[in-house]
């Protein structure tokens, strides 16, 4: 720089700059400021030795540190593993119903279980747990199978003709399909069973007839007014509660195919905490019995 | 504003761009202002270090110290006031509080808090304090510090940084206590046994504190802070500031040209360019070119101008908290006028009673427990094999008491309805027995169900209502029954 240049209005020197008859004024930082920045430089380099940083054609500098996200997170969740085994261990040696009247049994085994259902049954049984046709709601308070924490128990445990041995198992016969019944017949009985929960019934149907069907094919299974079996898994016929659904249509077809539906056994695929857990959680969910 | 004063000009070698720090070497002093300042000192340093260590009785389940930000316990223990999580919005309100108040010591008297409260000014001016007492005051620091290194020199520089680190460690580790209990942490960190975290934290604390106050000191309220900015956009002219008078400090002259121009009866300024108002700023700034962005308003330059004036017999307050408008009138020979009362400062106290008003009277009124309701959206409702019609909801319990509570859960706006509760026995007119932990919330699943044949509409508001046993505190939380 050759000569001190002073802007006469503010009194400052200029650095000397100047772009189209404006002069840059050297209103100068902090030295210290300048060596904060050339530290933050040479840190930089020391992350580059440290850390993984620097992309490659197919990897990356690992850094010497080792540090990855992945392994941190591997880590993190072996930590959480480990802190729920640790509240498990309660749930393993405790009977179901202790764990309900226990808070804190109580209080993990119903985070668990929601965690779990939402994993596992919500893909048929819904994220709440209201089912669908064929699925049931879990919800209501009629259970096929019986609604005791340990029928649940058993339920998730060994599932529904799901051919594990100790499944339970009921067999809903195709009446229709199989020519046990013909149409005529399927119609009437079908009216009949709704019109035992107070469903309206065709102005032509054959009630009687139905009655002396149902009595004949239906009664051993659903009993004799309808109140269901669960030792068989048939459903209560009386209730409002449906699950192929309460029209004449749904109810017909269901006597000409018969059949139900497979719940999977859990027993070889989720372990016994968590299946526990799942049984509290089930049945806060309905309410139980 | 000016903010060239101290930085500007290019304080390094000739065309730098780069400008190197012009050390602030500033004087003893003794006045008014000085001692304002020492008794802040005493009172806030006191507090910061010693309140760790008050005791306040809370019974078995809580901890015993006064004022305790208890992390892993989520909870906030100041005196007799328990904050939890959930009532972070009193830590809005104190946020609004010290701004309002920031705001209101900036509206009566510029920047007071920069002058005597603000930690920077007050461990900055501690560290002075020490640097003075191990090597001397001003003059003898410029002396020593151009003469080279002599073994002297060697040995202050050595016992002044000991000694500044000793209060920074204290410093950071008076900073931990308030996270744990401080006899024990005392303990565990003298025997080495405390959590890594905590030494982290006096490392952390002691490094900044070190070098903010020992180093950094002025530059922080200079280039680093944010408030003379924003003090610069928020004060008027009725605001108090440290100012220099100059219609009485004008011309500048010796005490005897000022005997003579008196005399002859020629204007003469009191200012005698003594330049002590400018040895003993802190900010190494000339408070006689007004008011400036580096200027923290300590008032020291007060205390060490009307020591002078008292020398050279003339009146004090040359330099003054004063305002521009009345230099301005008293030039024109018109009196002085203060005015405190003005619609900005009457605003912020009114917003400073409104929000404490507000604080103080939930702080009083809030409940010791609480019932927060969350219905199931997934499905909204279940028709029951009766024909009936259930809702289910989850619950939260709060217990802010510090012993376990027994609570009884009711339901009003459905009549005939059933409550029940999982893992609770019901009775008859509600459920009771539900037991909580001390200072602990229990979730809970509720389930509301109508007998067959109610006639319910889409959605019915019902309240729930949770009545503490113990003490018959009842909270209440409206919700919905869903129906078809």
């Amino acid at each position: 720089m050759a000569k001190k240049e002073i802007d006469q209005i503010s009194g400052i020197e200029t650095t000397g700059h100047e772009w189209d008859g404006l002069k840059e004024l050297n209103n100068p930082l902090p030295r210290w400021w300048l060596w904060t920045f050339y530290a933050t430089i040479a840190w930089s380099a020391v992350y580059w030795i440290l850390m993984p940083s620097w992309p490659l054609l197919t990897d990356y500098t690992r850094g010497i540190r080792g540090h990855s996200q992945r392994a941190v997170v591997i880590e993190q969740v072996e930590a959480l593993r480990a802190l729920r085994a640790q509240h498990g261990a309660d749930l393993a040696d405790a009977a179901l119903e202790d764990i309900q009247a226990t808070p804190r049994m109580l209080e993990f085994a119903m985070a668990n279980g929601r965690a779990a259902f939402g994993d596992n049954c919500a893909p048929c049984h819904g994220a709440g747990g209201a089912g669908a046709i064929g699925y049931p709601n879990l919800n209501d308070d009629d259970w096929i199978w019986g609604g005791t924490l340990d029928d649940i128990h058993q339920t998730i445990l060994y599932g529904i003709r799901s051919g594990h041995e100790q499944a339970r198992f009921g067999d809903m016969p195709a009446f229709g399909r199989d020519g046990l019944l013909d149409a005529q017949q399927v119609r009437a009985v079908a009216n009949y069973v709704r019109s035992l929960s107070g469903l309206e019934v065709e102005p032509t149907a054959d009630l009687a007839l139905g009655r002396t069907i149902y009595e004949d094919n239906c009664a051993s299974c659903h009993g004799d007014s309808g109140e269901g079996m669960r030792e068989v898994g048939a459903p209560n016929l009386t209730d409002p509660i449906w699950l192929y659904g309460s029209s004449l249509e749904a109810i017909i077809h269901r006597i000409e195919v018969g059949g139900g539906g497979v719940m999977p056994a859990w027993d070889q695929r989720l372990d016994p905490v968590t299946i526990k857990s799942l049984a509290v959680y089930v049945h806060a969910l309905g309410g139980g019995e | 504003m000016r903010a060239d004063t101290a930085t500007g000009g290019g304080g390094g070698s000739p065309g730098s761009l780069y400008a190197r720090r012009k050390k602030v070497y500033p004087q003893k002093v003794e006045g008014r202002f000085r001692t304002i300042k020492w008794t802040v000192m005493a009172l806030t340093l006191g507090v910061y270090y010693l309140l760790p260590f008050v005791r306040w009785e809370r019974g078995p389940n809580a901890p015993d110290q006064a004022v305790l930000i208890d992390f892993p316990g989520r909870r906030f223990y100041f005196f007799f006031i328990e904050i939890w999580p959930q009532e972070v919005y009193y830590i809005t309100g104190l946020l609004i509080l010290a701004a309002m108040v920031l705001f209101l010591m900036n509206a009566l008297a510029g920047r007071v808090w920069c002058g005597y409260l603000c930690p920077q000014t007050v461990w900055t001016d501690l560290f002075y304090a020490v640097e003075r007492l191990i090597e001397g005051d001003r003059r003898e620091r410029m002396k020593a510090d151009k003469g080279g290194w002599t073994p002297t020199l060697v040995a202050e520089k050595i016992a002044k940084h000991t000694l500044w680190l000793l209060i920074a460690w204290w410093t950071g580790g008076a900073w931990v206590l308030y996270f744990a209990d401080a006899p024990t942490l005392v303990r565990d960190l003298a025997t080495f046994r405390a959590a890594p975290m905590a030494y982290m934290w006096i490392g952390i604390l002691t490094g900044t504190t070190y070098l903010l106050a020992g180093f950094a000191r002025e530059q922080v309220c200079t280039y680093m802070c944010p408030w003379p900015r924003i003090q610069a956009a928020l004060t008027d002219e009725w605001a108090l500031n440290v100012t220099y008078r100059y219609d009485r400090g004008e011309p500048r002259m010796s005490v005897k040209q000022a005997e003579r121009a008196r005399a002859a009866n020629e204007p003469a300024g009191d200012c005698i360019d003594c330049f002590q108002c400018v040895a003993v700023c802190p900010t190494g700034i000339d408070i006689r070119d007004g008011l400036q962005l580096e200027c923290i308003q300590c008032g020291l330059c007060i205390d060490a101008c009307n020591s002078v004036m008292d020398r050279i017999g003339r009146p004090r307050g040359l330099i003054g908290y004063d305002t521009d408008i009345n230099i301005h009138r008293r030039q024109e020979g018109k009196p002085e006028v203060w005015r405190l009362v003005r619609p900005r400062t009457v605003i912020y106290a009114a917003i400073i009673a409104i929000v404490g008003g507000i604080m103080l009277w939930s702080l009083a009124t809030r409940a010791h427990i609480d019932l927060s309701v969350i219905h199931d959206r997934n499905p909204l409702f279940v028709r029951l094999s009766d024909g009936g019609i259930r809702n289910g909801y989850t619950i939260r319990i709060s217990n802010k008491h510090l012993a376990p509570a027994t609570f009884r859960l009711g339901l009003e706006g459905l009549p005939g309805a059933q409550l029940e509760v999982v893992g609770v026995a019901s009775a008859a007119d509600g459920i009771a027995g539900i037991i909580v932990e001390p200072d602990a919330t229990r979730e809970l699943r509720v389930t509301v169900s109508t007998p067959p044949g109610a006639a319910l509409a889409d959605a019915t508001p019902i309240i729930f209502h949770l009545t503490d046993a113990a003490t018959g505190e009842t909270v209440t939380t409206s919700d919905f029954f869903r129906a078809p």
